[in-house]
Order: structure tokens, then sequence, then C-alpha cells
């Protein structure tokens, strides 16, 4: 076929591959490097606030001086795991709720599916924000759950539900639940449900049909379904500022405080890498699965 | 098909009342007519009239979707090209590269990849003195990178799951390859470029983080007045335009899933 490409298709074969690999060296690689560069830097109070990565006479000028602060303030290394913590909470009460929504969403006749999963993705065309914002009127002391448990009497005295961590899983959890439930129904469509119906024919239990059989066909989609929700909510800013509190310690909110309201730069750059080598594993993990999959649907 | 079960069933109905019943009672409380937000005190729509005459509002607006047209677009065009190149030109030097570029930008968190960004342009403006002031063009540059990614993965699966037989046929019966991706390619996988569009103007719009690290005094977003409005608390007239944005969303949604059923039974 090589025969037939002829210059003028050459080239644009040329463009195509060039645009988005340029315009994503640009703006997606090389600020890594520059985040890892300033990560190196000292803050000083000058427009940008951080020393050049070359003194005058031209020797380098790096430090690991904020690596250093990060691991010695245990301020830091507390938020660090308490993120993981939150992120871990929010992903599993994602997938207990998700797991049998997504098999019953797979189980149920075409014309109902459709309807189902058009609700599970609706919200997630809705804001973010305005999601998060909603459960500020639910759960705030004279909010909507308040108002009703009074209201029938359970109990006299508003309780205490904003500005804690319990707001903040529910406000994570109610953000990610579709991440969880489309990668999960994705593989559990694909399921044949004809042979758990056999293997309980057979007089295996229903535990051991699901352990047997749903179990490693979920597999795939659990994983992918796990990686999507603990990743971003590792990094989230919003919730945790609108439910959890001015106190709750999240590894984002330290990021977006230390940059803006402290202007320490090169900290918050020393903060980002630190998340992100915390990161990555589950990242390059997610990118292997989504990549068998393709070839798997191919 | 078994009739399903009564713990699958109770788990539905709970999931689908814990997704639907905040959208619910923030509609509910925009017609409030008390200011305390909470507070039922009758029926009323003043706070819809009020939000039309904030100019703030209007401006911040006007800002996002012209942020929100201008990188959907420009995102459609480079997540087609990686989406294309990475499913129709076999294995080539820097592949892998180009795929984990495409795919990372989804799965990094906010705020690294504002905070990232952000220094480039600082770096950009030290080294040749653009861009000068921050505001729609680097937002408009940020959104485009991560909603590139989006498109990138739609087209790319519509084209792994499409026939490349009409192609090939095409290109034997003489056609030649520009002209076989103008006329036989691009038609077909047209519905995953509007999805990626529609996708696409939607993550724009709702981007605070990235936007707020990037932008610069005097271009506040629509998802950045709202925050700075919430941050205060529960407000009536953010319930009156939540609401407007959820009843936009629902119609829009609920009209595109008619079409495509209907063009499904065809």
């Amino acid at each position: 076929m090589a025969s037939s490409l002829d210059k003028n298709t050459e080239l644009w074969r040329q463009v195509a591959v060039a645009a988005p690999y340029l315009w994503l060296l640009i703006f997606f690689l090389a600020p890594f490097a520059i985040i890892l560069k300033i990560s190196l830097a000292d803050p000083i109070l000058a427009q940008p606030p951080y020393t050049p990565s070359f003194d005058s006479d031209g020797s380098p000028t790096f430090t690991l001086g904020n690596y250093a602060f990060l691991l010695s303030d245990k301020l830091y290394a507390v938020t660090y795991l308490r993120s993981v913590l939150m992120a871990l909470v929010t992903t599993t009460l994602c997938l207990l709720l998700g797991f049998p929504m997504a098999y019953g969403i797979a189980r149920s006749s075409p014309s109902t599916r459709s309807l189902l999963l058009l609700l599970i993705v609706l919200p997630f065309w809705i804001s973010f924000l305005l999601r998060v914002y909603a459960w500020m009127g639910l759960m705030s002391n004279y909010g909507t759950i308040n108002n009703f448990l009074i209201w029938t009497g359970l109990i006299d005295q508003p309780l205490t539900i904003m500005y804690t961590d319990f707001a903040t899983a529910v406000g994570l959890t109610y953000s990610y639940l579709p991440f969880m439930i489309l990668p999960l129904y994705a593989s559990l469509e694909r399921m044949d449900i004809d042979l758990v119906e056999a293997a309980q024919d057979l007089g295996a239990s229903r535990a051991r049909a699901f352990w047997d059989i749903t179990w490693p066909l979920a597999k795939p989609g659990t994983i992918a379904g796990c990686l999507l929700v603990f990743i971003p909510a590792m990094g989230e800013y919003v919730t945790p500022y609108l439910l959890g509190g001015p106190d709750s310690l999240f590894i984002g909110r330290v990021l977006f405080d230390e940059f803006f309201n402290n202007r320490d730069w090169p900290l918050a750059s020393a903060v980002a890498v630190v998340l992100l080598l915390i990161l990555i594993v589950p990242i390059i993990f997610l990118q292997r699965a989504q990549a068998r999959d393709q070839e798997t649907v191919a | 098909m078994k009739a399903q079960s009564r713990f699958i069933l109770t788990v539905l109905a709970f999931g689908y009342a814990f997704l639907y019943i905040p959208l619910a009672s923030v509609v509910f409380y925009s017609f409030n007519a008390s200011r305390l937000a909470t507070v039922w005190g009758g029926f009323s729509t003043r706070w819809y009239g009020a939000l039309f005459e904030n100019q703030q509002v209007l401006d911040a607006l006007y800002l996002s979707l012209k942020i929100a047209i201008t990188s959907a677009t420009l995102a459609t065009i480079l997540g087609t090209m990686s989406g294309f190149v990475l499913a129709r030109f076999g294995r080539f030097k820097g592949r892998t590269l180009l795929s984990g570029m495409v795919t990372s930008p989804m799965v990094m968190p906010e705020v690294i990849t504002g905070l990232s960004l952000l220094l480039l342009f600082v770096s950009l403006q030290q080294l040749i003195g653009w861009p000068g002031q921050r505001g729609f063009s680097t937002i408009t540059i940020a959104h485009t990178t991560f909603s590139l990614a989006y498109v990138a993965i739609i087209v790319q699966s519509r084209l792994i799951a499409m026939d490349e037989s009409l192609e090939e046929a095409a290109m034997d019966l003489g056609g030649r390859p520009l002209r076989v991706v103008f006329d036989i390619t691009l038609p077909l996988i047209a519905p995953a470029m509007i999805a990626g569009w529609l996708l696409s103007f939607t993550l724009s719009l709702d981007d605070l983080v990235i936007a707020s690290f990037v932008s610069g005094p005097g271009s506040t977003t629509l998802p950045m007045y709202i925050f700075s409005k919430v941050k205060l608390g529960v407000s009536p007239d953010i319930n009156a335009l939540a609401s407007i944005i959820i009843a936009v969303v629902s119609i829009g949604v609920a009209l595109a899933w008619l079409v495509t059923r209907r063009s499904a039974k065809h």
C-alpha cells in the first residue's frame, strides 16, 4: 500500500502525528520538568518567587531543602497518609455501592438498561462543583437532613454532619460513583448470565457461583473502577474544602494553600512531585489495564 | 431472564436516591422565597430574576462559554488526530510516549495539572514574553490539553471497533488515501467526534481548579464565581443557577438519548 501514498498524503500523515505530539510535549510533558526544576529552588521575594537554577557565575543552585522540609515536618506526612486513607475509604464505599448497582443494571432488560445507564451518566454532565454544593444544603446544621430528622421527632438538636470527615467521604463517594459503575458495568455486561445459572443448577451455592464465575469476569472492571476513583480522589481540593471544613487536611488543599496563600512556589512544587510519586504506580497500573482492555475489544 | 434479587433491587433504589435527592433538593430550594437558603418561606422565582440582573454572573458565563467552545473545538481536532494515529498507524517510533501522554491528563490530579501549567506559562513569559496576560488564552490551552485525551480515547475505540474493510475497499478501488480519510473514515467517526466535542465542552464548563491556577486578574469563569460564593455557605441565587444548569443538562441528555434510540431502531 506504501506505493499508493503520494507526497501529499505523506505530508498529512506527518501533520497528524506531529500536531498532537507537539501540543502534548509543550503543554503536558514540559510542565512536569518545570515543576521538578522549581521544586529544587529556594523561595525568594521576587517575581517569579523562586531562585534561578544557575548563579550569575553559572554554577547550579539546586537544593533538596524543600524535600528535607517535607520529610521533617510531621504535618505533611500526616496529610499524605490521611489523603491516602480518605481515598481508600471513598474507593471502598464506591465499590460496595457500585458493584451491586452495576450488576443490577447489567442484568436488567435492554430497554430499562439504557435508561438506568443514562441516569448514572447524567449527574456526570452536571457541574462537579454544583453536585458538591448540593450536599452543603443537605448536610448543614439547618439543612434538609437535619430539618427532616427534627420534623420526624427523632432528634431535637441538629446533628453536626457538615465539616467532618464523614461529610467529605460522602461527597467524594457521590462525585466518583459513576467512575466506578461504568467500567464495572462494561465488564459485567459481557458476562453470560447463563453460566451463573448453570453453576447454580449444578448445585453450586450462590457464594460459590459468585466467586468462581462472576468475580473473575468482573475483575478487570473492578480494578479499572477502583483506580479511576482512587487516583483523582487523592488530589481532591473542592470536596474537602466545601464539606470537610477549614481544618480538613487534604494534600490537594495543602498544595493549593502553599501556592496561593503562602506563595511558596518551590514547596508547592515539591508537594506536587511527592504526590505524583505516590500516584505513579496506580497510574501505570491503570494504563496497562486500559491497554489490555483495548486489545481484547479489538 | 431471572427476576432481580431483592438485595439488588434495594441497592439500586438506594443508589439512585443517593444520586438524585441532592439535586432535587437544590431545585426545590431554588423556589424558596426566604433569603435563608434552607428555611422554607413560600414559593417564589425571585432568585431567577436576580440572576439575570447580576452582571458578574453574565460576564463569567460569557467567558466560560467562549473558553468551552474554543477549547472543545481545538481538542476535537487534536484528539481526533491522536485517536486516528493511535488506531490506524500501527507501530511507529514514539507511539508509546504519545499514547502515554494522551491518557495521562485524564487521571492526573487537577492540582498538579493546574500548578504545572501555570509554572509553564510563567517560565514562557520570562523566556519569550508570551503569554503577557493570563486569562482566556491560558485557560483555553489548559482545557484543550485535558479534553484532548477524552476525544482521543473515544475516537480511538470507535476506530478499533470499526471494520477497516470499508476503508480498504475504497483504497482498492483506487481512492487516494487522503480522499478515503475524508470521504469514508471521517463520516464514520463523526458521532464519536460529536460525543468528544460535547464531553470536552462540558469538562471545560465544569473546571474550577485548573482555571483557578492559570487565570489572571480580571478573568473569572463561572465555576470560579460560584466557588467564591459557595465558600461562604449555601446561597439562594446559586440554587437558582444550579437549577438552570440541571434543567439544561437534563433536557440535552434526554434529547440525545431519544435521538440515538430512534436511530438505533432504524
